[in-house]
């Protein structure tokens, strides 16, 4: 659906280096489509961090340009680039109440009085904090300063948005229900997202593409659906959910996998040690020893059915040629 | 036991503990600073001398309570020649006619001449002998003197240090023109320091930025810089200043050299120097806390600004300074009393009409022997500083002094 439209942010072959001795992004390219929400997902020092800074125009490419809607910006500041940005910490300055906070990039921009205060109020009515304008940022939790920051992000109708880790420092819990809110403010808006972390399931749940960085290279960008079905290579398989691997560049998932299969059901049977029995609660998770590995994984799903596992014991596992993937390496 | 006993049990032996470990700081601070300081306040307004030395005088005009440009009676000439007998044996004579001397300069050798007199003479009538002895006693002046510190507890003090006077009738009046100097000194110590806060942190606030800004090993290394001076003894760093800014002094030969000036300039025994001196000297002061407050802001914050639409000097001014302000206050705070109070360098440093206020509390102790003169010199200086630091406290807002 959005691959026929023209590209409305491009990296066009770009490289940066810090210190001029190793390159912490090589030679990347990548398109980003209007209205998409597009999550670079990678570990820690995989470059997925600077690529959005050069993107808000805090870091200079070594080499290279990035186009926003068709225009180079590499020479354009950051403040003259229409973007918004929510930072891992939050950024909110201690100083200012919520209303104030929300309504700086209005007053930067000469918007003021009643104009000013129209916005500001529709957009925390947006993140639900109506009633909250007068606290200061030390006043309200992590959860409030998440959308305080959000709302400053988007009340000034940005051409773009970028997140870094925005929600990497709230529990559990309220991290799934930001997801769904960032998610349907990206529905309502129609604005494009670029959205950094290195939470593989967060990743997921809200983006329409992922792109996977590892070693300051994109080693694969898809919708999440494809990246779970059809890794490009060992990394993502193995950094997108679990992978057994079978034999060298054969993976199967975990829930693929049966244990004590019923005769012709699948192609093949191995035994597996049992090593481990872990109830996750929607499922259990079984760790055993098995095509040399100790670490080859089977969950079932947890549907009361008794498991006639002990640790120790030998179990035979079985699967089907369909539900193996091979990867070029 | 209920539960809100026991918990005030358990918080009682806590809290009990926790004075017993600031104790013996209490009793520190108690000894070292707090009982001098009242020393010096008590000082300021209690003055036992007349009261003391001339007791039967002091009651003899009491009793009499007559108008003060008339002269008392006989009885009160009397009291005070065997005053002036009681005190000669107790050698109190000098101290008696300093303390004189200082309300009224001359009434020193007016007691001494007189006191030797009346030592000769056993018997009255008094008066008479009073006023061969000296023409000052046949004139009202000297007695609405002596009434003025009849009492042990008055505002004398605190009315010189303020460039007033009571006069022999009992009112205050302003000092002869000659005579006003510390109200001139008051305004000189707060324009120089002023004048040193208000450079110390357009020199400071940059290099603490550059500090806060740069790698952390070079950032150390200019640290060390910073720091290195301030180890150094006070005094070295003032004589170095002289010798820096001297006529003949590194200054003036690279000024000349570089054919910028031909005349060396003035730049030691004056009110330039001190400024020079104190601001490199209380630099520190403002660098170090400005620093540290720096240090903890996160670099997302200007970021933020920017990405919002905010250019780098909005970002700065909007953004960034605001919360540099914690430690712009205390440092700024630091300099302005430090440099209230300096007495070493503008004494090397300045000339004669840029001594600050701490160099005439060192002469009234010192060469002048009016302790209580300068007690009260002091203490209006202390209150000064307690009143400015309210208003300013009041215009900026208690939460910002603070460092967090």
């Amino acid at each position: 659906m959005l691959d026929n439209q023209q590209p409305f942010v491009r990296f066009d072959h770009i490289e940066k280096s810090y210190d001029g001795k190793t390159l912490v992004i090589q030679d990347l390219s990548l398109d980003i489509v209007r209205g998409e929400f597009l999550t670079l997902l990678g570990p820690s020092g995989s470059g997925k961090t600077t690529a959005l800074m050069m993107l808000a125009g805090f870091e200079n490419p070594t080499a290279g340009n990035i186009y926003l809607d068709g225009r180079p910006i590499n020479r354009i500041a950051p403040e003259h680039r229409n973007i918004g940005m929510v930072f891992q910490n939050y950024a909110l300055f201690p100083h200012m109440t919520v209303a104030e906070n929300v309504g700086f990039p209005l007053k930067v921009r000469g918007t003021t009085g009643d104009a000013a205060r129209s916005k500001i109020v529709a957009v925390l009515d947006k993140v639900g904090l109506t009633g909250f304008e007068n606290r200061r940022p030390a006043q309200l939790s992590g959860g409030q300063q998440q959308r305080v920051a959000v709302a400053r992000a988007l009340v000034f109708d940005p051409q773009l948005v970028l997140m870094d880790e925005p929600l990497s420092s709230l529990d559990k819990q309220l991290r799934e229900q930001l997801q769904y809110e960032i998610k349907s403010l990206h529905r309502d808006t129609g604005i494009t997202f670029v959205y950094v972390t290195h939470d593989q399931s967060e990743a997921m749940v809200m983006s329409d593409r992922v792109a996977v960085f590892y070693q300051g290279r994109i080693q694969q960008i898809d919708t999440p659906d494809r990246l779970y079905a059809h890794p490009n290579n060992s990394f993502v398989a193995k950094f997108i959910g679990e992978n057994n691997m079978i034999k060298p560049n054969v993976y199967i998932r975990p829930e693929r996998v049966q244990i004590d299969p019923v005769y012709g059901t699948v192609d093949t049977v191995v035994n597996g040690t049992v090593r481990d029995i872990t109830c996750l609660g929607r499922y259990i998770r079984v760790r055993l020893d098995s095509c040399g590995t100790d670490n080859f994984v089977v969950t079932l799903p947890n549907n009361g059915q008794f498991l006639d596992l002990q640790i120790g014991g030998i179990v035979a596992l079985g699967w089907t040629a369909t539900d193996c993937h091979t990867i070029n390496s | 036991m209920n539960l809100d006993q026991r918990m005030h049990k358990a918080e009682n032996s806590s809290r009990w503990r926790a004075y017993a470990m600031i104790a013996p700081l209490l009793l520190f601070v108690m000894l070292s600073f707090v009982a001098p300081l009242g020393m010096i306040l008590l000082n300021s307004i209690y003055d036992p001398v007349v009261p003391d030395g001339l007791p039967h005088t002091v009651a003899e005009l009491q009793a009499w309570a007559g108008p003060r440009d008339q002269l008392p009676p006989e009885p009160v000439y009397a009291a005070l020649a065997y005053d002036m007998k009681k005190a000669a044996q107790e050698q109190q004579t000098g101290s008696i006619a300093n303390r004189l001397n200082i309300e009224k300069p001359g009434l020193r050798a007016v007691f001494m001449k007189t006191s030797r007199v009346v030592a000769r003479q056993d018997n009255g009538p008094w008066t008479p002998v009073f006023e061969t002895a000296d023409p000052a006693w046949s004139q009202p002046e000297i007695w609405g003197t002596i009434r003025n510190l009849s009492s042990p507890v008055h505002s004398l003090f605190f009315l010189s240090a303020l460039d007033l006077h009571r006069q022999p009738d009992g009112t205050i009046a302003q000092q002869p023109k000659d005579q006003r100097i510390y109200i001139s000194i008051y305004l000189r110590t707060l324009a120089v320091a002023l004048a040193v806060t208000f450079l110390c942190i357009v020199l400071g606030f940059p290099l603490a930025y550059m500090l806060a800004h740069l790698r952390d090993k070079t950032a150390n290394l200019l640290l060390i810089f910073v720091l290195i001076p301030f180890w150094t003894s006070l005094l070295v760093r003032t004589t170095a200043w002289t010798v820096v800014l001297q006529e003949q002094g590194l200054i003036n030969s690279l000024l000349q050299m570089s054919g910028l000036i031909a005349e060396p300039l003035t730049l030691v025994f004056n009110r330039v120097g001190v400024i020079i001196a104190m601001t490199h000297i209380l630099l520190p002061f403002v660098i170090l806390p400005v620093y540290s407050v720096m240090q903890q802001i996160p670099t997302t914050y200007v970021q933020a600004a920017r990405s919002l639409g905010a250019s780098s000097l909005v970002a700065f001014f909007r953004v960034y300074l605001p919360q540099c302000m914690p430690g712009l206050n205390a440092g700024g705070l630091l300099v302005f009393v430090f440099a209230l109070g300096y007495y070493i360098t503008p004494s090397l440093i300045g000339g004669s009409a840029d001594q600050l206020i701490a160099y005439f509390v060192s002469y009234n102790i010192g060469t002048s022997m009016n302790w209580g003169l300068a007690s009260a010199l002091a203490t209006i200086l202390l209150a000064a500083v307690l009143l400015l630091y309210t208003v300013y406290d009041h215009l900026v807002g208690h939460n910002r002094l603070t460092i967090r």
